[in-house]
This record gives structure tokens, sequence and C-alpha cells, in this order.
């Protein structure tokens, strides 16, 4: 892991002493709401609906047992003993007091960590493949290169006041977990002849106007990254909407000039970015990815996974759809799943934190990753160690065996904590949940994302969800739109609407209907959700929603 | 004839903790809805609103929100409104979870 360096520990320091004194002067009443309100979005605090909300960044999700642990601190000395994992790989406190914030933010640089640039129209944590390092499919581990830039966006002068927010995401494997087509720049590793490169995306975005990011170049040598994504980034800064924040971001900017007309501008200021860069970066980057070296993993008999395995089902159920394939053919990466049938997707006590924070250390390499898809991760876990950090997990309440199916839902916080928010996502999560628990059948039912977004912001990438839903206010009552066919990986699309919204009690029967139909249509259980939509089309799901059968399901 | 005006109530949240408050008729801020000020003219509403918005050392982000009388005392209209009365419904917390009756 990436330790900071002097000059990265007294910059974070010097920002909270100066933080300290806004809020001070802002509490004596020295600075107006009006002033103080970038002061503290720069540092990730908003004002939500029913409190302040510190929003704090975990570079490309990678944490250790040191900041797990200050993370659960945190939350129960300041906060109500619960964080939130959100959809950026952050973590969110919702219930800190103004006053506590330095103090959090202090106790955040004790463990390297801040929560600058987590708001404004800035360059947003650096998000990445979850299973980076550790992937059976991996081209190279593209954390090095998330730090790097993480290192060259922070307080970088130029891009402290884009037209709107900037995200940028990168993956190592050509199987696309970071959803980098939904990114202002997606960045996936590729080789050409030997060499390591990008193919840089530019120009995707979920919210009110969803696009698909397109290529922008095909093959981008590696030494060549920082200078072309400052050569996009001031074609942006140029170029970008100012005068409607609806039409700022540079999907938009993408949308209008067309990619041929961004990408001759990128290629006519790469040049002189190119000749600013004099090798420093290079160095830099080495020195950063000696920091990234993988773990020393263990030669050691597993038998123990396959007697349990073979022993216990409950052990098997989890290990079946909770695990994925490590590059050590005698290690697994475990996915933690905080998508408990009925919990609020995303969260874990200050408990569960320490709980996972241990098992990281004893026999995880000391690693944890927060996943977008808002469940934590030991990367770099033998085999013969998979029963007993079940048995912990199970203990904890956290061996919920789901990890891709149909109640493993991605939720934004919705109306109730959101004061963007135009309806509740976490209470449909929560019922949807519960009811495919009920139901018994989401081993049956097989892969299935259903993301649920509480405002069309779209923090919840429902556009992205095999089921998408979709929270809105409809002439003031809560009304839920339903869009399928979404994709976030390496085939991305977006999802289509169906039809009508349903109301908030009537949306967990609707999406009931959609998974009964996907199992009365499908050819086979290979065929997934998606796979079956793809091939019929919407008129049989939409049949399920809108027609007579499916109504006469919901009475 | 001019629209008939829908009462309202004066809501921001505190400074300091970031609570939802509502305006009262004695001017003190208070955390539940029913102890608002029910405004029922229009002009009234304003005047109350730049009262609220020249505290900024008290409460952030004062706005008029539609409310309608009850038995306790005004009651939210919007949804919204009535989320920002209890807290949110994963959890007890919020104004659900504390029997505060204090003022600011």
């Amino acid at each position: 892991m990436y330790r900071y360096t002097e000059f990265d520990d007294s910059f974070v320091r010097n920002r909270v002493a100066q933080f300290r004194k806004q809020v001070e002067r802002r509490l004596a009443g020295a600075l107006t709401e009006d002033e103080f309100k970038p002061l503290r979005l720069m540092n990730g605090l908003y004002l939500q609906l029913h409190a302040y909300m510190l929003r704090v960044a975990i570079p490309y999700g990678t944490l250790d047992s040191r900041k797990m642990r200050q993370l659960a601190m945190i939350a129960e000395r300041w906060d109500k003993g619960y964080g939130h994992f959100t959809t950026r790989q952050n973590i969110q406190y919702n219930w800190p007091k103004l006053h506590d914030v330095p103090d959090m933010l202090d106790a955040l640089a004790d463990v390297e960590m801040h929560a600058i640039q987590t708001s404004g129209n800035t360059i947003r944590n650096v998000t990445a493949d979850h299973f980076a390092g550790a992937s059976a499919d991996e081209i190279a581990d593209p954390r090095p290169i998330a730090e790097l830039l993480r290192q060259w966006s922070t307080d970088h002068p130029e891009f402290q006041f884009l037209p709107r927010k900037f995200k940028i995401a990168i993956t190592g494997s050509p199987n696309d977990r970071a959803v980098t087509r939904a990114h202002d720049i997606g960045l996936r590793m590729v080789e050409r002849g030997g060499e390591p490169g990008f193919e840089v995306v530019v120009g995707g975005g979920l919210g009110r106007t969803p696009m698909l990011g397109q290529v922008i170049r095909a093959f981008l040598p590696r030494a060549d990254l920082l200078p072309y994504i400052e050569a996009i980034l001031a074609t942006y800064n140029a170029l970008g909407r100012r005068d409607n924040k609806f039409k700022a971001r540079i999907k938009i900017t993408v949308h209008e000039n067309g990619i041929d007309t961004i990408r001759e501008m990128v290629e006519a200021e790469f040049p002189h970015r190119r000749a600013q860069f004099q090798g420093g970066d290079q160095a830099l980057l080495r020195e950063i990815e000696a920091a990234f070296a993988p773990p020393a993993l263990r030669d050691a008999p597993s038998e123990a996974f396959e007697a349990a395995r073979a022993a216990d089902p409950v052990f098997r159920a989890w290990a079946d759809t909770n695990l994925a394939a490590h590059r050590h053919p005698d290690h697994a990466i475990i996915t933690i799943s905080l998508k408990a049938h009925g919990a609020t997707p995303g969260d874990a006590t200050a408990d569960q934190m320490r709980v996972m924070a241990d098992l990281a250390e004893r026999y995880g390499h000391d690693e944890l990753r927060i996943s977008h898809e808002q469940n934590v991760i030991l990367p770099h876990v033998h085999k013969g160690d998979l029963p007993a950090v079940h048995a912990a997990l199970r203990e904890a309440g956290l061996a919920t065996a789901n990890v891709g199916l149909a109640s493993d839902i991605i939720a934004c916080p919705g109306m109730d904590y959101c004061a963007l928010a135009t309806a509740r996502s976490i209470p449909v999560a929560q019922q949807i949940a519960t009811r495919i628990e009920d139901l018994k059948l989401e081993h049956d039912v097989g892969p299935l994302k259903i993301k649920i977004s509480g405002c069309i912001n779209a923090c919840g990438h429902h556009h992205v969800g095999h089921i998408g839903i979709l929270g809105l206010d409809r002439a003031g009552v809560e009304n839920y739109q339903i869009t399928l066919g979404g994709d976030g990986t390496e085939t991305a699309a977006i999802g289509e609407r169906a039809g009508p919204g349903f109301a908030y009690d009537e949306i967990v029967p609707a999406v009931e209907r959609l998974i009964l139909a996907y199992l009365d249509q499908r050819e086979s259980r290979e065929e997934s959700f998606l796979d079956a939509y793809r091939r019929l089309g919407p008129a049989p799901f939409k049949e399920a929603l809108y027609g007579k059968e499916g109504r006469r399901h919901a009475a | 004839m001019s629209r008939r005006f829908t009462p309202k109530v004066v809501t921001a949240n505190a400074l300091a903790e970031g609570d939802v408050v509502y305006l009262t008729e004695d001017d003190r801020w208070s955390r539940h809805h029913f102890e608002a000020e029910l405004i029922e003219d229009e002009a009234h509403a304003d005047i109350r609103l730049l009262l609220a918005q020249s505290q900024p050392q008290t409460v952030v982000g004062a706005y008029l929100a539609d409310a309608r009388p009850g038995p306790r005392g005004p009651e939210p209209v919007h949804f919204r409104e009535a989320f920002r009365t209890r807290g949110p419904s994963n959890y007890p917390h919020g104004k659900q979870e504390t029997p505060a009756s204090s003022s600011l």
C-alpha cells in the first residue's frame, strides 16, 4: 500500500488546520454560509436532509486494517456507530456535528486519509477495479496508476474549477468491474506488441443524460498518460458549458462537439503538455509501484477448503457465490456482502469494520477493498483459511451468500438522507431483498443486478442495472420508474425505460413479476436475466409489468 | 382572482448540528414541526423568511415549506417535509430517536 510522504502528510494536515479555522469563523459568524459552503465542500462536508454528511475518499477503494479500524473509531466517536460505503468507493458519515468535523479530518490524517475533492467541480476520487492486483484475469494492477492520478489531481491548480465534477475510473482487466464506460474518463489497460498502455474512453456518465463513453485513443503509451489526460481536461475546461449546470459534464461537451472534434483538439494540445513532462512522473510512478508490490502468497495445503465445501452446505453456498478466482490457484478473492437481506446496502457497523480489519490482518495480507457495488473485498486469502474466515464473518452477520445475485442491490442514500433526492431508495432495496429471501429463489435466478437511485442524478447507477429503478416525485407522491437491460461491464449498455412508473407499494411486486417472467422465459439456467432480455427484447417483461397477467399477479 | 395562498412554515437546518428546525410564532427555532408558526398570508411569509435569513449564525438554508393545520399544530404536506420531521426510515435516528424538546 502507498504510504504518505512527508509532503503528503503536511499537505493534508495543513488543509485540516485551515478548515478548523474556517469552521471556527463560520460558527463565530465571521463567515456567511455563502462564503463557507464552497470551503466545506472542498473538504467533503455536505449539509443533507437531517444533518451534515462527511464524505471520505477511499482512493481506488483500497484500505488496510489500520485505516479500517480508524474508520470504525470515527463512526463510534463522532457519528452513530456505522458508516455507509458508496458507489464511488467512498465512505459517508451521516451524522457529524459541524464543530467535530475538523477532529474527524485530523483522525483521518492520522491514517493517511482525507476528504479532499470528494465534492466540487474537481477531479474526484479515482476509482479502480476492486479486484485489482488479485484477479486471475488481470493484465496489471491499475492502482499505481490510480495513485499517480490521485497525487497529480489533488489540488492541481488548473483543474480546481472545472465546468463540473470529473470522475476517472481505471481497470487493469478486460472484464470491466470499474464501470469505465460510465465515467468522464475511463482507462482500460491494454498491450500492443508487448508494450503496456491504455485505451482511453471519454464522455461517459449516467445522471439525467446517460451516455456511454467513446474511445478517444485506442492505444496510449503508459508514459503519455498524464499529459494526455491534461490535454483532455484542458480541452474540457475551455469548451465545457459553464452556462448550464445540466449541460456542463464532459459527456455533453463530447456529444455536442462530436468525438472527432474533441479528439482533434486533444491531440493538438497533447504535444504542448507532453513537452512539460520530463520524466519526473515516471520516476514517481516507479516509486509508487514499489509500494504496490504483490504480497508474498504462501504455499500451503488447501484441503480444508474442499473438506468444508463438501461437508457444510452453508459454507458451500457462500463459497460458490462470494469467491472469485485469484491469480494464484491456491488463493481466493472474498467479497464480503454488505447486503444482508433487509439491511441497508453498503452500511457497516463499527464492530463489523473491526472484524473485517482483523480478518484482513490475520488472513488477507492486510488488504481490504471497497467495491462500487458497496461490498468489501478481501483480495488475497489462502483457500485453506476460508472456513475460518467464513466462520468469523458469520458471527459478525457478514456471511450473506448473495454477491452478484438479486438481493446484492446497489442503492443510493435516497431521500432518507440526501437533500437532492426525489424519493427513497433504501427501503425499496430492503423490501426487495426481503421479498427475494422469502421466495428463496435468488440462487436459482442467478446473476441479476438491481440498482436503485433516488433521483435523476443516478448515484445508484440504475441506468446500468439489469433492472434499474429510479425514484421520482410525481405530483407529491413517490413514484418508481423501471429500466431494463442496462449493463455496466465491458458489454456496457444503458437500460431502456419499461413504461409508466409504480407507486411505492407497487414497486416490489413489479420487480418480483420481472424475475418470475424471466424464470418462465429463460432457455436454461445458463441463460442469465440479461441474456434473456437481450434475446427476447422488452416485450415479455413489459407484459409482466403492465399486461393483464402481470396485474393478476399483482392483485 | 389571485391563486389561494397555501399555508407555510419557515424551516431550515441548525448551523451547528444540521438538525431540521422550524420558526415559531415567538421567534424561537423549534425542532418540532407542530410548534412552527403556520403562516397563512403571503406577505407575512416573506417577512418571516427574511427574519430567518437574517440569522446565519443560527440556521442554514431557510425556506418556506407548504403545511396545513392539524390537531397538534401544523403538519407537513409533502412527503419530503414529513421525512424531515422524523429522520430516515432505515434506522430510528434523527428526531425519532431523541425525545428532544429543546429550542435553539
